[in-house]
């Protein structure tokens, strides 16, 4: 079966004041159907320029030097602005942002701007006018009852402050459903609330994602999150893939030296704490080759010589590193 | 080991306009009646999340907030029922460091001009002599002396927090409250700011009280936790005790959603429901009762109160003080 | 300092309005050495008048026989001497009450703004009409008339952004550290507010040297024979059209003198919030 959503050799640069910035440099990502992809790095990672690269909304400063974006069989990278804007966001990729209060706006209540969005994205299914639109506040409460949003047809007349912030980030799920997609971004969801809210979120989309068939490309920097919602894992460094595999395998026995060493720092595993030797490479200058090189502890002289080599780990992760081609 | 700091049935109600033109709005009691020790030399996490009161405690005990009830004791005597000015002056040997470091920073001020402020206030004179003592703190926190002059932008969240330490550590004080001091860190930079606080603690001699939400680190970290619900304290142990066997139904729910590297799965527990109250919120009896898996009717009616259920092990539930609960560690633990 | 100039240097309009501003203001401070009839600021010579531009006289003469090109040149003085007293009065009184009314709530903060409102509600131009009848018009009465009516606009911004800054972070990490009020508001708000007041300064100046010009004009402002700008076009009115030169060049020299401050006022807007912004 085709994966739901395929990225190859995907290079980014986005020109600065300082600058061309290379900021993605062959990144490369699998997400099967039905299936949780969590994509992990670290700030700077480049993170959320794949994503806005998947959904087509890079600053105008941001070029695509090379590589593929398959979703679905189609090569998003063709489309022009007004088709993405048509026929993919929102109807076929639904996106849940990190901040449900900015992601709002607060002068409107939250049914009309849910309305909009399906008004907009949702399948045409025949009706029009106002019967189209009961259709759609139907659907609409049937969603956030499934959310488990208290008293869903009040919520609809609520403005966005109204709402705590595990119940805004509800909402905004709501809205990513709506048009039924089949593939859904998360962008660090989760971060900006409390652990209990965070627990229920998660658990709510893998029971959504079994539910409604929908495949979820999950963007966090906590492991944690990670180990308990994931299935499959895809691991970034300054802008390279690194290691990418299922979820358990590689936090049991991770493989490229820059997984080891981030997951060596994590509390639960730390037997001192040590952090990583060095820093993250300025996307400006970046090492050639592979750009963990410099702060690698198994560096040799061929990782610096080209592109990182595509190889497979013990637990069957694919792993770009020399020890492993 | 002393208790350095000591509060009893300390309270703090917040907001509340009075009448006259506008509609008066009663006050929030953000602190319930709290009494905690923190002894010399340790680290002590207060937990909880939003709406709980951690972080107007941590103000509180700072003195930028002023209780409204109850009594606090610094190195033994009465430092309490003093305005932010003058506790501040009072409690000078504790020091807070924010959430986030960066905003805490004079953007138009160099770092090292704010750091010698500190110095200035507290009446070295000697320009030369404040210089010195910058320049040994930067090297201290692991930072480029001569980096004094830069500003604040030109730092990452990392720096910014060794320089926030820098800067309340040349105060020398005795007591640092760290509010969420990990958090907007990437692992690995967490990983070297937590080794930092350790080795300073080292150094200076120093009692840490933590305020965070991420058990991971609460866990590795601290010597004692405090959790916190709805302006009370619920359950008080030894880091290790608490994780092990945790008695307060909120405690175990709390860590039962953490997630951890072990990957639990996300559906094998009992899940809350609800959200955290909101400080507004006024009951007779206990706050967790609406949430909580085993409220009896007691509970509604009652104000559960922090008792002892083993040794140097308190928590605040009828049922807890009553009933032995099975050991969590070996479900938790991969 | 450096990146801040280095940023300027790239917003072409900023630059431009910067370019006019240091022209004028050599022109205001070497006035009579540039001029070359420096004389002409009260002489009159009746044999040459209202002589069109010519490579003696670059501008024209006007009734007097006066060259305009000189008297342009020796106007710029006045000009910028009207604006920078003004707008200096107008922050010397609007900048304190601002900090004021802004750090502490409570009945003298509502009383400031309060008065200030009804401040902001008199016109400026009515106000200096009414102060030189009651006094006899002049350059003083102007500056007096005008500095009144401009100071509300200092507090405004200065209250707004006391109000912001005292519930920052960084004022809050101030006194848990022990520092005064009086320098957390005078080392620490106060060069934080000043960002958008020296913005406001700079528009403010060229905004003076307009509406000091329509004093002139109406013959509220500078009296004859001054070379003030504004007066020398209220004279030109009974020679025109034929004696085009006569408004015309005055009326470019305060074109361009108000174009060159509002764009460099425009170019430190941009520039002063960014930074304030990325810092973290």
């Amino acid at each position: 079966m085709m994966p739901m959503l395929s990225v190859r050799g995907l290079k980014v640069s986005i020109r600065t004041d300082e600058g061309t910035a290379q900021v993605l440099d062959d990144v490369g990502l699998s997400l099967e159907r039905g299936r949780i992809l969590g994509v992990v790095g670290e700030s700077g990672c480049g993170k959320s320029t794949l994503i806005r690269a998947i959904m087509g909304i890079l600053p105008k400063a941001a070029r695509v030097e090379q590589g593929e974006i398959w979703f679905d069989g189609e090569n998003l990278l063709v489309f022009s602005e007004a088709e993405l804007a048509r026929t993919v966001r929102s109807s076929r990729i639904g996106f849940i942002p990190q901040d449900p209060l900015l992601a709002l706006n607060p002068v409107f209540k939250i049914g009309t701007q849910l309305l909009e969005i399906m008004h907009w994205h949702a399948p045409n299914d025949g009706s029009r006018g106002a019967e189209r639109r009961k259709r759609h506040v139907g659907r609409l409460i049937g969603l956030l009852k499934r959310m488990q949003v208290p008293d869903p047809e009040g919520a609809l007349e609520r403005y966005p402050h109204q709402f705590s912030g595990g119940q805004r980030q509800r909402l905004l799920i709501a809205a990513a459903l709506a048009c039924s997609p089949r593939l859904v971004i998360a962008d660090e969801p989760t971060t900006a609330l409390d652990v209990t809210t965070q627990h229920q979120i998660l658990l709510l989309l893998r029971e959504l994602v079994s539910e409604f068939g929908i495949s979820l490309l999950f963007v966090t920097h906590d492991f944690g999150v990670v180990a308990e919602l994931c299935d499959d894992l895809c691991v970034i460094y300054a802008g390279q893939t690194v290691e990418a595999g299922p979820v358990r395998p590689i936090l049991d026995t991770p493989a490229h030296p820059y997984t080891r060493a981030l997951l060596a720092c994590h509390p639960d595993r730390a037997t001192s704490f040590q952090g990583i030797a060095g820093s993250v490479p300025s996307p400006l200058s970046p090492p050639p080759g592979c750009r963990f090189a410099p702060r690698c502890a198994d560096v040799r002289a061929a990782c610096s010589a080209g592109a990182p080599p595509h190889g497979k780990a013990k637990s069957g992760a694919d792993v770009r590193c020399v020890q492993f081609a | 080991m002393t208790a350095i700091l000591t509060l009893r049935d300390v309270s703090v109600e917040l907001g509340g306009t009075k009448g006259l033109l506008r509609k008066a709005v009663p006050p929030v009691q953000a602190v319930r009646g709290v009494s905690l020790d923190l002894h010399e030399g340790e680290i002590l996490s207060l937990v909880g999340e939003s709406g709980c009161g951690k972080t107007t405690l941590g103000r509180t005990i700072l003195g930028l907030q002023q209780e409204s009830a109850g009594k606090i004791l610094l190195e033994g005597r009465s430092a309490g029922r003093l305005s932010p000015e003058a506790a501040r002056r009072a409690r000078g040997a504790i020091q807070y460091v924010h959430q986030d470091a960066g905003a805490a920073l004079d953007p138009w001020w160099s770092i090292g001009r704010t750091l010698e402020e500190g110095l200035l206030i507290q009446g070295v004179r000697d320009r030369g002599e404040r210089r010195k003592r910058v320049a040994v703190m930067l090297e201290a926190v692991g930072l480029d002396p001569a980096w004094g002059r830069r500003y604040p932008h030109e730092f990452s969240g990392g720096q910014l927090r060794r320089v926030a330490l820098a800067r309340i550590l040349l105060l020398q004080p005795r007591i640092l409250i760290l509010d969420e001091p990990t958090s907007g860190l990437d692992m690995s930079v967490q990983a070297t700011v937590l080794n930092l606080l350790l080795d300073l603690r080292k150094r200076f001699s120093l009692t840490y009280l933590f305020i965070s939400h991420d058990l991971s680190v609460v866990e590795r970290l601290s010597d004692r936790v405090a959790i916190m619900y709805l302006g009370r304290i619920v359950e008080t142990a030894s880091a290790k005790l608490l994780f092990d066997q945790p008695m307060h139904p909120y405690t175990r729910t709390l860590l039962a959603a953490a997630p951890r590297l072990s990957g639990r799965r996300a559906s094998d527990h009992v899940v809350v429901r609800g959200d955290p109250p909101s400080p507004a919120l006024v009951t007779a009896g206990c706050a967790f009762v609406d949430r909580c898996p085993i409220a009896e009717a007691k509970c509604k009616i009652e104000l559960p109160l922090l008792t002892s259920v083993s040794a140097g092990h308190d928590a605040a539930c009828h049922r807890a003080a009553s009933e032995q609960f099975a050991s969590v560690r070996a479900k938790r633990r991969a | 300092m450096r990146p801040i100039l280095a940023k300027l240097s790239r917003d072409v309009p900023a630059m431009l309005g910067l370019a006019i501003v240091v022209v004028v203001l050599l022109v205001a401070i070497f006035g009579p050495l540039l001029a070359p009839f420096p004389e002409d600021a009260a002489a009159s010579h009746l044999t040459r008048r209202l002589r069109p531009p010519s490579a003696d006289y670059l501008f024209g003469t006007d009734n007097l026989g006066r060259d305009i090109f000189s008297r342009v040149i020796l106007g710029a003085r006045g000009a910028l001497a009207i604006a920078l007293t003004v707008v200096l009065v107008a922050m010397l009184i609007g900048v304190p009450l601002g900090l004021l009314a802004g750090f502490r709530r409570g009945w003298l903060s509502e009383t400031i703004m309060r008065v200030t409102d009804v401040v902001l509600a008199i016109p400026q131009l009515v106000l200096a009409l009414a102060l030189a009848q009651l006094m006899s018009p002049s350059l003083e009465t102007a500056m007096l008339a005008l500095s009144l009516t401009y100071w509300p606009f200092f507090t405004r911004i200065v209250y707004a952004e006391t109000r912001r800054l005292s519930a920052s972070l960084f004022v809050d990490a101030l006194r848990g550290v022990g520092a005064s009020t009086g320098r957390i508001v005078f080392l620490h708000i106060l060069p934080n507010a000043l960002s958008p007041v020296i913005v406001r300064a700079t528009i403010g100046l060229g905004f003076t040297i307009l509406v000091a010009a329509v004093l002139g004009f109406l013959g509220m402002g500078a009296t004859p024979p001054a070379p003030d700008w504004g007066l020398t076009i209220a004279e030109s009115r009974t020679y025109l059209p034929k004696a085009w030169w006569y408004a015309t060049f005055p009326g470019l020299a305060i074109l361009f003198t108000v174009m060159g401050f509002n764009l460099l006022g425009d170019g430190l807007r941009d520039l002063v919030d960014p930074r304030i912004r990325r810092s973290r």
